[in-house]
């Protein structure tokens, strides 16, 4: 049981040290790659949950695929939010937060 | 700051110990999904299941995937308009690098090709062929080839706005009285999925190329940057 | 149910509107955009005809049954959402049409993005299927972002910035918990779950991390801090926007969701923590509000106090008789549609406040009453319904709740309701007395276009005036509603 689910078991992990990475570092570019591994270790999750041995469960694929597009798609536009607020401040992190 | 540290050490610790929880106690499913697609495949018009729930049995889920990914341009255009770009040349003079680009570029567009056309029948499809796409768009960017196509604004908006326009399309085309949104007819289910990955691939490689280009180019000197900002009132 | 056809426009039409405007030069964006409008406004009376004539439905699209394909949702709640959000998004594009003028760089881009947002808010109001909420929030959360970006300052950038980290760390925790119930349940349907969710620790969890996400995203105390320099530093259009119906989105499905799995799967101890919060948020949001300088912060902090209001629905409806639920559920849908209303008033007519004298320091208003007393009569009508006085919506709404506090024996939200309603007369008022105060005898203030003022006055009234018909959308907003008791 427990070797079935071991994509499931490494999602938690990562997305457990993405949250540290996200709630500890500073530095926008940090905290976007901590998000982004967070995102996998949820989409890990989602496709690690269905492999219980009734064949493979397309469902959770695609939800997957749809994931990682919206993922992207955020990701991109944090970035170029953060180049923005860069050129125009000369800041890699957020004035509050120091 | 070790204190911060320490503390979310124990959120992330408790977090994680009780996704492990929620995994090791997760009951059975009832319900057999898996069985249901199984069972609607030969209406869907492909044969890869995986591709069936993405532009079928969910395809509102991946119209609305779509318009996200759009989104992130228009906020990206939006933002160059309002904080204008200094053009600058941008691409390592590195002719080694062309003369692989020369080799790799048509070999990256019949990937792109294969993965498309793979998705009806295997694992691939337009988000992949489209990403392939864009890594092509990217390589021309850093090796410095001169693309006026991809600076026709109008022209590239319509490219960006493509994939969605046709994906709302045909799924506004195929309703008629008791027959809603999205619902393919099955004996034309293969051509219309077809049609709109096809769109799909053009406008997703487009938007990605996009993204990359819209960031700032020269920002990374941030000289340039404050010089920039005390110019301004 | 095959009236329905009106529903899939309800996001296809704005989607079509999003693309239509992006490719559109930038002078016919606007056009195209009023255009527009009547189409949209059209397709939600027609949804809401629809329900009201032949009861709440399910919309399958593609044509597949639940757990396979997804459904939507067309009962009163929806449909009530639907129409709150075209009569309030329609206000504030006939308002951003005069205000986006002095901002040509913005305006361009402002209504393809308005176009999505409109359309990710109507496929959370409609949605069924938690996979496809999940989508949905994506789509309200970054057309939001971006507007919030708009203006390109520095301080709207580090906005955004602030706002969009918040929003995505919501997304995934809500995401998180949606896997969860996937691996544990194998649909995606709420009908679904709320047939076969069971009291374990997999749902638990799960609930725990969508519940935390979408508080996140709903800004309640302590987890608001983005909220003020996003929706207090956008442009006033979007500030409107934002404070009136995109917060409404999360709230929206943590409703939905509570109702079908909170009751049965959370400790008892959990409803009462989500009113605390709201009562936190009542109190830590009005004392911030009455602190501030600047008129727009003002406002925005109102919205922190206002949205602590929602979430006293919790405590009063989980474990309850049936005639205090109802009661909770009539008062808070009450004073979800009154402060949507009331709250877009208040920011557009702050905007023409704003414009008016030049400045956005509340102390720079000393004397305008003589001068713009429409534009401050806005204000104060919205004010009314903050307040909760008779007879608004925001007083209905509060009623009920208070019926509903007492009915379920649980008086101490009366503090809340009752504390509440002074601070926001508090910070209401600290506006008024700085615009009745003398000032210079000479009008020195530019007047803003009637059509801001006119849409301003139009929310304030309406803010009011569903106070005095509550039966009515209260009737409406309960059909098909998945409470136990009403």
């Amino acid at each position: 049981m427990s070797g079935a689910l071991a994509f499931a078991w490494s999602g938690v992990l990562l997305f457990g040290l993405g949250l540290f990475g996200f709630i500890m570092h500073r530095h926008l570019l940090r905290r976007l790659l901590a998000f982004n591994i967070m995102g996998s270790g949820s989409f890990l999750v989602l496709v690690g949950l269905a492999q219980d041995g009734r064949g493979v469960d397309p469902v959770p694929h695609a939800m997957v695929i749809t994931g990682i597009v919206v993922a992207v798609a955020s990701t991109a536009l944090a970035l170029v939010v953060f180049r923005r607020w860069y050129r125009a401040s000369g800041r890699t992190d957020l004035p509050e937060d120091t | 700051m070790s204190l911060r540290a320490g503390l979310a050490g124990l959120l992330c610790l408790g977090v994680t110990l009780a996704l492990g929880w929620a995994v090791l106690e997760r009951p059975q499913p009832a319900e057999n999904l898996p069985e249901r697609v199984a069972g609607a495949m030969p209406d869907s018009g492909v044969e890869h299941a995986v591709t069936a729930v993405l532009l079928n049995f969910r395809s509102y889920d991946t119209l609305l995937e779509i318009a996200v990914l759009l989104l992130a341009v228009v906020v990206a255009l939006a933002l160059r308009e309002a904080q204008p770009d200094r053009p600058e040349p941008m691409g390592l003079e590195n002719p080694l690098l062309r003369a692989v680009m020369a080799w790799l570029l048509p070999l990256i567009l019949v990937v792109a090709g294969f993965l498309l056309w793979a998705g009806s029948y295997q694992p691939g499809g337009a988000f992949q062929a489209g990403s392939v796409l864009a890594a092509a768009g990217v390589l021309l960017r850093l090796a410095g080839v001169t693309t006026a196509w991809l600076d026709n604004a109008a022209l590239m908006r319509t490219g960006l706005a493509l994939g969605l326009l046709t994906f709302l399309g045909i799924g506004v085309v195929v309703m008629a009285p008791g027959v809603p949104f999205l619902a393919y007819p099955p004996e034309y289910a293969g051509t219309l999925i077809l049609v709109i990955e096809l769109t799909l691939t053009l406008s997703i490689g487009l938007t990605l190329i996009s993204l990359f280009r819209l960031t700032p180019p020269y920002a990374d000197d941030p000289d340039d940057a404050r010089s920039d900002r005390e110019a301004r009132p | 149910m095959i009236g329905l056809w009106s529903v899939p426009l309800l996001f296809a039409l704005p989607l079509a509107l999003g693309i239509l405007t992006l490719l559109a030069t930038p002078a016919w964006r606007p056009r195209l955009s009023l255009a527009g409008l009547p189409l949209l406004l059209a397709a939600s009376a027609a949804a809401f005809l629809d329900l009201a004539l032949s009861g709440p439905g399910i919309y399958r699209l593609g044509d597949w049954p639940a757990p396979l394909g997804i459904n939507l949702n067309v009962d009163g709640l929806s449909a009530g959402m639907v129409v709150m959000t075209a009569v309030v998004a329609a206000l504030c594009a006939a308002y951003a049409r005069s205000y986006l003028r002095d901002y040509p760089a913005s305006a361009s881009f402002f209504w393809p993005l308005f176009w999505f947002l409109w359309a990710g808010m109507n496929g959370i109001w409609l949605a069924e299927d938690i996979f496809n909420l999940y989508v949905g929030l994506e789509v309200m959360g970054l057309a939001a972002v971006g507007m919030v970006a708009l203006r390109a300052t520095p301080q709207a950038l580090a906005a955004a910035m602030r706002y969009l980290l918040a929003a995505l760390l919501g997304s995934l925790a809500y995401l998180l918990g949606v896997a969860l119930l996937y691996g544990a349940y194998g649909t995606l349907s709420m009908a679904g779950l709320q047939h076969v969710a069971a009291d374990n620790p997999t749902t638990q969890v799960a609930l725990a991390l969508i519940i935390l996400g979408l508080l996140l995203k709903t800004a309640l105390f302590p987890l608001h801090a983005w909220l003020p320099p996003a929706h207090g530093g956008a442009l006033t259009p979007v500030s409107a926007l934002l404070s009136a119906l995109v917060v409404k989105g999360s709230f929206y499905i943590l409703l939905r969701l509570w109702l079908v799995l909170g009751p049965e799967v959370t400790p008892a101890f959990t409803a009462q923590l989500l009113g605390v919060l709201g009562a936190g948020a009542v109190f830590y949001g009005g004392w911030m509000a009455w602190r501030q300088h600047l008129l727009k912060q003002l406002v925005a902090y109102s919205t922190v106090a206002q949205i602590g209001y929602l979430f006293l629905f919790f405590p009063l409806v989980t474990g309850t008789g049936a005639e205090a639920a109802r009661l909770a559920w009539d008062g808070t849908m009450m004073m979800l549609v009154a402060h949507a209303l009331a709250k877009a008033a208040l920011f557009l007519s702050a905007g023409n406040l704003i414009l008016a004298v030049g400045s956005s320091q509340i102390g720079h208003l000393v004397g305008i009453s003589r001068f713009r007393p429409l534009s401050l009569f806005s204000f104060g009508l919205a004010g009314v319904s903050l307040m909760g006085l008779p007879p608004s919506g925001g007083f209905t709404g509060k009623w009920l709740l208070l019926h509903s506090a007492i009915l379920s024996g649980q008086w101490w939200w009366l503090i809340v309701l009752f504390l509440g309603g002074l601070l926001s007369a508090a910070y209401i008022f600290k506006v008024f007395r700085m615009s009745f105060r003398e000032g210079p005898q000479i009008d020195r203030s530019v007047p803003p276009p009637l059509t801001m003022d006119v849409a301003a006055m139009i929310l304030a009234a309406s803010a009011i005036v569903i106070g005095l018909t509550a039966h009515l959308p209260l009737h409406w907003l309960r059909a098909g509603a998945l409470l136990g008791g009403g």
